[in-house]
């Protein structure tokens, strides 16, 4: 375990390997200024670079309440915020919940994560007894807890296998219909305390509570993303095969630490 | 159970202190059991204080500013108890009151100066009205422990409205410049800061990600006027703005946050002094004063220096690796993840690295090493080792350093390792 390694070669694949297919993807951060709070530029930061060594040229835009919503965007992510933030989004995404459910429907890649998971859902009812509409674009619903469910968070989906990352929220998200959960947790809390069940998936779009930041540990739901948005942007993926090993050591270790 | 009287209480108490100094014990375990015997002590004792009590209080550089504010007070003539071993929470400030009282039961001092952690303050001020009151920041720190920033603010406005004399306030900290609407009737209220020029140097955490436009996030609020000034600063040169003129002194203290919090603690200063306030011999203490435990402590291994930086959130690390440039230095960081380090280690991924792009990172290390090594990787950083193992890790990186001067990122756990192995091979403060 302790010896010393020369991570050059390791490394080094992911940035040098860019086949440089002449194809490009937008991806668009939701709400980056109020919405940042648990190392969400990690996840964007790491599409990105992944999308480039699957051979694209990408192109990050953030949008902000109130800006003129990109619709040309290939992939959308959001983030978590503090109670706060998540009010001073709250008009702006109901403004633009149209186009999003509509974007969803037509195979648009999205991931949303903590905050923003929330408010994709049907409605949140806060610990004061308000109601606040969401998205509508997962059937599910979140209600305020009292107690914050934190702590290591490790879970098996059938599509991405094993998921690691750390979860805190105090939302307990409640899911119905045709809404699946992303995953099933095999320690730590997920969704709520009753089941198992972790996050959402519906169409290409995915929710968690998973930060840590998510898609760095876990490049297959990077590699999700990336082939939906290429097959819908230009009717053919074909990935590269990426070194992960070092990716491998970080999930091993993170998978290991106690709840 | 009965009430003992209280000379008993105390006695009770400094005895255990005694025999837990005798085994090295923890320094809060007096503290605790003469809490239970008389709940009452800490706020009496420290009520008698004809300055009272100034609570510092903030997420970051506490215990620098405490340690520096405990200087300028005493360079201006005045005994100051506090709570000095680092202890900060009620219990440990019942701990030190123990250690300072002499056997006749007499605290010596004519002010308590006391570094609370923002829970703890909150069942402090309950106990115990603080006079003065001096407030830093809400840096995205310790979630996982208090849940999110907001919850952080509003347990600091609890300190603020039960501070009866003056708040001094961070004014470029928007959570904390917003809590002077919690300041009490006839309280006052006033503010340290930065000059415009130096303001760009301290992005907050909500300007760290987002705006591309930092210039119109910085200077969109009409800031208050400050009573201190951080003007300039130039290797350990400083000049402090201060009510109508500029002063220029030396302070000994690794980068520029330290030198922030030198603003806070003049400020703080000259509240409590009003008129009677030294300015020479406050300018000669505040070059005398040293780094605290673990912030910018400069050690000496192999006749080369080697520094060790707590980092512990985004704004926190972006300052240390802005303070020197890298490729002047051997460096390592080390993380671990335990509740003091904080156990969610997804603030590594806010920070930019591209900074070390020059130079490397010679060794990482702790028990979230992958982690680490894998964010910097997506910033570029070449990584020489990995070793999750702190003591193998460390004495490969000494010996890798090629007499560069060396410097250790590390969060708080990882810190106390590698000072005790450095205990080892050369001479390291003891902390109790």
């Amino acid at each position: 375990m302790s010896q010393a390694q020369n991570l050059t070669e390791e490394l080094g694949e992911e940035i040098i390997t860019q086949t440089g297919n002449n194809k490009s993807l937008k991806i668009v951060q939701l709400y980056p200024r109020d919405m940042n709070i648990y190392g969400d530029w990690g996840n964007t930061l790491s599409l990105s670079r992944r999308a480039q060594a699957h051979g694209f040229t990408t192109e990050i835009v953030d949008y902000n309440p109130g800006e003129e919503f990109p619709l040309d965007g290939d992939i959308f992510i959001g983030g978590g915020g503090q109670d706060s933030g998540q009010s001073v989004v709250q008009d702006d995404l109901l403004a633009n919940a149209e186009t999003l459910r509509m974007l969803a429907q037509d195979g648009t890649p999205m991931l949303v994560i903590c905050g923003l998971y929330q408010l994709f859902g049907k409605e949140f009812k806060t610990v004061g007894g308000e109601t606040l509409n969401g998205v509508r674009i997962f059937d599910a619903k979140t209600v305020g807890g009292e107690e914050r469910l934190i702590g290591n968070i490790v879970e098996e989906s059938e599509e991405f296998g094993t998921l690691v990352g750390f979860e805190n929220h105090s939302g307990l998200t409640y899911l119905s219909g045709d809404t699946k959960p992303l995953a099933r947790v095999t320690k730590g809390e997920g969704n709520n305390t009753e089941d198992d069940g972790e996050g959402a998936h519906v169409h290409h779009v995915i929710g968690t509570y998973l930060h840590g930041s998510l898609l760095p540990k876990n490049p297959a739901v990077s590699d999700y993303l990336i082939k939906h948005a290429a097959i819908k942007k230009y009717g053919e993926f074909t990935p590269v095969v990426i070194d992960d090993s070092l990716v491998e050591k970080a999930r091993a270790s993170a998978a290991a630490r106690p709840r | 159970m009965g009430c003992m009287s209280r000379p008993i209480t105390r006695l009770v108490g400094q005895g255990i202190r005694y025999a837990t100094k005798l085994r090295g014990g923890g320094s809060a375990f007096p503290g605790l059991v003469m809490e239970k015997l008389h709940p009452q002590f800490v706020a009496e004792e420290l009520a008698k204080l004809p300055q009272g009590v100034v609570v510092v209080s903030g997420t970051n550089g506490k215990t620098t500013t405490t340690k520096m504010v405990v200087q300028l007070l005493e360079s201006q003539g005045l005994r100051v108890f506090t709570n000095r071993t680092g202890s900060n929470f009620v219990r440990g400030v019942a701990a030190a009151l123990l250690g300072e009282m002499s056997l006749t039961g007499k605290l010596e001092a004519d002010i308590a100066v006391l570094e609370l952690d923002e829970a703890h303050a909150v069942h402090f001020v309950k106990m115990v009205k603080p006079r003065y009151s001096l407030l830093l920041n809400v840096l995205r720190d310790q979630l996982d422990r208090f849940g999110e920033i907001d919850t952080t603010r509003r347990m600091l406005s609890s300190v603020a409205g039960a501070t009866s004399g003056t708040i001094v306030l961070n004014r470029e900290d928007p959570r904390i410049r917003s809590l002077a609407s919690n300041a009490q009737p006839g309280t006052k209220v006033s503010y340290f800061g930065l000059s415009d020029k130096l303001r760009s140097l301290f992005p907050s955490d909500d300007e760290m990600r987002g705006s591309t436009d930092v210039d119109e996030a910085v200077t969109a609020p009409a800031l208050p006027a400050a009573s201190v000034v951080l003007s300039d600063f130039a290797g350990t040169q400083a000049t402090f703005g201060l009510e109508c003129r500029e002063v220029t002194g030396t302070v000994n203290l690794y980068g520029i946050y330290n030198i922030f919090n030198a603003a806070a603690a003049i400020a703080l200063t000259q509240e409590v002094l009003g008129e009677k306030l030294n300015e020479t011999a406050l300018l000669a203490e505040l070059e005398k004063i040293a780094p605290a435990f673990g912030r910018g402590e400069t050690l000496t291994v192999n006749g080369q220096t080697l520094q060790l930086l707590l980092v512990k959130n985004p704004s926190g690390f972006r300052l240390s690796l802005a303070s020197a440039d890298a490729k002047d230095y051997a460096t390592m960081i080390a993380i671990n993840d335990q509740y003091a380090d904080g156990r969610d280690v997804s603030w590594l991924w806010d920070v930019d690295f591209h900074s070390l792009i020059q130079g490397g990172v010679t060794m990482v290390s702790g028990v979230r090493a992958y982690d680490m090594a894998l964010r910097l990787a997506h910033d570029d950083v070449y990584v020489e080792t990995v070793n999750e193992d702190l003591e193998e890790a460390l004495a490969e990186f000494i010996r890798k350093s090629h007499g560069k001067p060396m410097r250790i990122f590390c969060t708080y756990t990882a810190m106390l390792a590698i000072r005790k192995e450095l205990s080892k091979i050369t001479d390291v403060e003891d902390v109790s």
